[in-house]
């Protein structure tokens, strides 16, 4: 920018020829600039000023437009009630695979008080404490008196409880509608739904949200507007569930055992028709979790799915299998059972010390032989018996449905020599879950393929990936009927049903480690049944059974676990809509083999 | 021969204070302001009977309160918008001083009346918030400020008044108040923009608010439960948003009618800061607009008639008061219909409250006696700019 100089030289000099005083030419320069200046300025301000006039012009019109947009709208809902229809409360039920309510919701009402639009608090109080037991009318009084605006005063009311509350006529005291979970069969199941519990809350409505099971693991699919309330279908079958139940309750009584559990699986689909674990609870009240003594034992825990035990001799068959599989062995391969067997400078020896002999494959299933078995083992080898079990899913936690499946996985040694190769083969030194066990069993009764245990009803059979020949299966089928006819599972024999399975009798592991209990065990039962043409498989376990009917007391599978899973066949099978069968199994096995 | 004997008649030089007033005075603004106090007596004798029964007191208790400070509101805009520009810029001065120096003070002397700030000073019938007279007399200040810095070798007035403002603020903000240190900021950014800001200098400035308002946000908890209020999508009904809101809803285009209104038996700020809330209520929308349009004449009406001031000390103070009233009235309106954050801040004019009243009589005057018809030598303007 050229600035004209405000005393230039050649009108200073010009004026001073003249005579006049320069300073008068500074004083006229001066102002013509300022002038210039107070132009420039007024008319950049002429323009700002139009923009700041056309802004506020706009907002006020904005804040019009917007109180007529307010004012054209409806009121929504009347005042002083809390906006909550943005909280879902909807949530789909869940029935069994024949459309049986399993879980479902109902319309209650909540309670809570508006202390400061109260008439008579202490009148309130002293109703509400005699209206509900559980309310302290001193704690209600403090409550109401206060400073508060708002309190809950009960979740869930009863229409009785609602109708002596609105008796009251406390206008402080306010309704909010609910919907609860409700679970219409109980403890049944209860290990499967878990429980379901309120999220956010508002006054209008609360969310109802998973606690536990299922209904914690689908929290979300349950709560998927999109579904429109379609009900989450489960494999179980509600009349099996039952009658499982009570078959394992009534056993676990008798066998004075602290704890069982039991899983029925369809061998093609992998659906459970039928999960226990004893004790359980109520998922209407649900138990909070114990916070002193083993977590295992509280009701809370599913036994089935959490719970990892050594599964004792009913291990075997997967062993015989594999090595049949691998073409080690026949069923009629002749081992030498006889004693020494020292691994690893360990004695292997037998229960109750027997000596078998020379014994077949076949032979060393059905009386349950520990070397036996650890002689196949050994031929085996470490590694590919890792990878055989590996490969039935018995490495791993079982993806099932429910939130509590990630908690049972199996315990597996950390370094896996020759010892824990022979001691695995009859399993110990293994902990899986009774689902594991059961899974297993199942692909040794669909002809050799795993399919995943699932919760959920499944259109048809499902695909799943191979572990064995169908020959090693069908010869291991063979060997679990003949463990039932001929060996250690002979109370199983439940005419017409042919079952087939293998008996497991482990002790208990000291829990704080140092060895075994002599006289607790955990005893399990293995089956498949029918066993010519297997459609389910079966687990039964019974935590520290003794059964004192003889001399001296019976802890073994055969006289524990055995039995119990025989009732609960002849129980099941009707409502399974299989049909008794009185001709001779291994007979159909072989037409059915030759077809 | 008379004035030869008696001396010459005493001629006054120009016109007569009252006729020359009146017919320079911007008479549209001035009805458009008289309405509104009428509006605000109007939803006074709505919305305070409440506040009156609460405390106690006869119904129209705070009507005649607001009447009384009405009158003494008009007449101190009268007063004001007669006095000549050079007038109020020496008044305004000496009562910035004053002003000033009471909030400054007010940490040592004032009271909160337990509203959590302290903002005024009990003088027993009444209560002052120097604040509130602050913002106009601070707006003259840094108008005189930055019209001297326009001068040729005058003084730095723009970082003068820049310090003033940012030491003002400071004060404002730890009572705390952040609605007024936002208008006084506001209030002065505006100026600066229309003295001639760089642009660059301004979005730096935009920049500057920006993170001072994320700074009270993340240090103090009375403003930031306000925004995460506004933030959220729903509005909790029972909150003062939230009956405001269904106010307006119920209301809709007529109103409920005269006393038939809910919202102000429930809300405990309907005679200030939610009080449009109650116009729309009772007297629909149709009021609301009118209030709306009011503000938007006085307003724009006056900025355009600054636009023609040549005197830099007029414009600028004068837009500094008009933005301020302005601004105050679209936060307080914006409020209610949720477009901004609930920041408390009194309807000028309408809302109850003796010192902001007063205090927006006294600014509004200030307004009214700038925006004055006067010589602009428009002609002189135009020859000028020919001849060159």
């Amino acid at each position: 920018m050229i600035r004209k100089p405000l005393r230039p030289l050649a009108r200073i000099l010009e004026a001073r020829e003249r005579g006049e005083n320069p300073d008068a030419i500074e004083r006229e320069n001066r102002r013509l600039r300022h002038e210039d200046m107070r132009d420039r300025a007024r008319s950049r301000a002429e323009g700002r000023l139009l923009m700041l006039a056309v802004m506020f012009f706009c907002a006020f019109s904005v804040i019009g437009a917007r109180m007529g947009m307010l004012a054209a709208s409806e009121p929504e809902e009347p005042r002083a009630q809390a906006s909550g229809h943005s909280i879902i409360a909807s949530r789909a039920d869940i029935v069994d695979r024949r459309g049986r309510v399993l879980a479902t919701n109902m319309e209650t009402h909540s309670l809570y008080a508006h202390p400061q639009q109260m008439v008579e608090p202490e009148r309130a109080a002293r109703e509400l404490a005699r209206i509900f037991p559980d309310l302290e009318e001193e704690r209600l009084l403090k409550d109401f008196s206060g400073d508060r605006k708002f309190l809950w005063v009960k979740r869930k009311l009863s229409p009785e409880q609602m109708q002596a509350v609105h008796d009251i006529g406390e206008p402080g005291l306010l309704f909010g509608p609910r919907e609860m979970r409700l679970y219409p069969n109980g403890a049944l199941a209860s290990h499967v739904l878990g429980g379901a519990g309120f999220g956010r809350e508002g006054v209008h409505s609360a969310e109802v949200v998973g606690t536990a099971g299922i209904e914690k693991f689908h929290d979300d699919l349950l709560r998927d507007p999109a579904r429109e309330g379609a009900p989450l279908e489960l494999s179980l079958d509600l009349s099996v569930q039952a009658a499982a139940e009570r078959v394992l309750h009534a056993g676990m009584v008798m066998m004075n055992a602290r704890g069982a559990a039991s899983v029925l699986m369809d061998v093609q689909t992998g659906e459970i028709i039928s999960i226990v674990s004893l004790p359980d609870f109520d998922p209407n009240d649900r138990p909070n979790p114990p916070t002193q003594g083993l977590p295992s034992d509280s009701p809370l825990f599913n036994r089935a799915v959490q719970g990892v035990y050594e599964l004792g001799s009913t291990f075997k068959i997967l062993t015989a299998a594999q090595a049949m599989d691998l073409g080690l062995v026949g069923p009629q391969t002749v081992i030498d059972t006889s004693p020494p067997f020292k691994v690893g400078g360990f004695r292997i020896g037998e229960f109750d010390n027997k000596n078998y002999g020379k014994a077949t494959v076949e032979q060393i299933i059905v009386k349950s032989s520990n070397r036996g078995t650890g002689k196949m083992a050994l031929a085996i080898g470490p590694t590919r018996q890792q990878e055989f079990l590996k490969s039935m899913g018995l490495f791993d936690p079982v993806p099932l449905e429910i939130v509590e499946a990630r908690g049972g996985k199996p315990l597996i040694p950390q370094r896996w020599g020759d010892l824990s190769t022979v001691t695995i083969s009859y399993g110990h030194g293994i902990s899986t879950s009774p689902l594991h066990l059961a899974a297993a069993y199942a692909a040794i009764a669909n002809g050799g393929i795993l399919v995943k245990p699932t919760l959920l009803k499944q259109a048809g059979p499902v695909s799943g990936t191979r572990v064995m020949s169908p020959e090693a299966a069908e010869a291991s089928r063979v060997m679990l009927r003949k463990v039932v006819t001929e060996g250690t599972a002979s109370f199983a024999e439940v005419p017409g049903y042919h079952i087939g399975g293998k008996t497991g009798t482990a002790d208990k592991p000291k829990e704080k480690g140092g060895g075994y209990y002599k006289d607790k065990v955990i005893a399990t039962f293995a089956a498949i049944f029918p066993a010519h043409a297997p459609r389910y498989a079966l687990v039964v376990t019974l935590d520290e059974p003794v059964e004192t009917s003889g001399e001296k007391p019976r802890r073994t599978a055969g006289w524990t676990a055995v039995p119990v899973a025989a009732e609960m066949v002849t129980r099941i099978a009707p409502l399974l809509g299989l049909r008794p069968d009185y001709r001779d199994p291994l007979e159909q096995t072989l037409t059915s083999t030759s077809e | 021969m008379t004035e030869m004997v008696y001396g010459t008649v005493p001629v006054k030089p120009g016109e007569a204070v009252l006729p020359r007033w009146w017919r320079t005075v911007d008479r549209w603004s001035l009805s458009c302001i008289l309405m509104l106090f009428g509006a605000g007596l109007l939803l006074g004798l709505a919305a305070s009977p409440p506040l009156a029964e609460r405390n106690g007191l006869a119904p129209f208790h705070y009507v005649q309160r607001q009447a009384f400070f009405g009158g003494m509101a008009l007449i101190a805009l009268f007063l004001t918008s007669m006095m000549s520009p050079v007038m109020v810029r020496r008044l305004s001065v000496l009562g910035f001083l004053v002003a000033f120096v009471a909030l400054a003070l007010l940490p040592f002397l004032g009271t909160d009346f337990g509203k959590g700030a302290v903002r005024w000073y009990g003088l027993g019938f009444a209560s002052v918030q120097p604040s509130e007279f602050l913002k106009p007399l601070f707006v003259i200040v840094v108008a005189w400020m930055m019209a001297a810095a326009q001068d040729l070798g005058g003084p730095p007035g723009r970082l003068w008044s820049f310090f003033l403002m940012v030491a003002i603020v400071l004060m404002l903000a730890m009572q705390p108040d952040f609605g007024q240190a936002a208008l006084v900021l506001f209030g002065w950014g505006v100026m600066w923009f229309v003295g001639g800001a760089p642009m660059l200098l301004l979005i730096g400035l935009a920049g500057l608010v920006v993170l001072g308002g994320t700074f009270a946000y993340s240090n103090s908890e009375h403003f930031a439960r306000r925004i995460d209020g506004f933030l959220s999508p729903e509005v909790d009904p029972t909150t003062q948003l939230g009956y405001a809101t269904n106010a307006i809803r119920e209301g809709g285009f007529f109103g409920v009618g005269v006393g038939e209104g809910q919202v102000k038996w429930s809300l405990p700020d309907a005679h200030t800061d939610f009080i449009i809330a109650v116009a729309a209520e009772e007297y629909g929308l149709i009021l609301v607009l009118v209030i709306i349009a009011l503000y938007t004449t006085v307003v724009v009406r006056s900025l355009v008639r600054l636009m023609r001031e040549r005197d830099p000390f007029i414009r600028l103070a004068g837009t500094g008061l008009c933005a301020m009233v302005g601004v105050q009235a679209m936060i307080n309106m914006g409020v209610a219909v949720r477009l901004l954050p609930a920041k408390g801040m009194t309807l000028p004019f309408v809302s109850y409250g003796g010192s902001s009243l007063i205090a927006t009589g006294i600014a509004v005057g200030m307004l009214l006696a700038f925006t004055r018809s006067r010589p602009q030598g428009e002609i002189g303007d135009i020859l000028r700019g020919r001849g060159r």
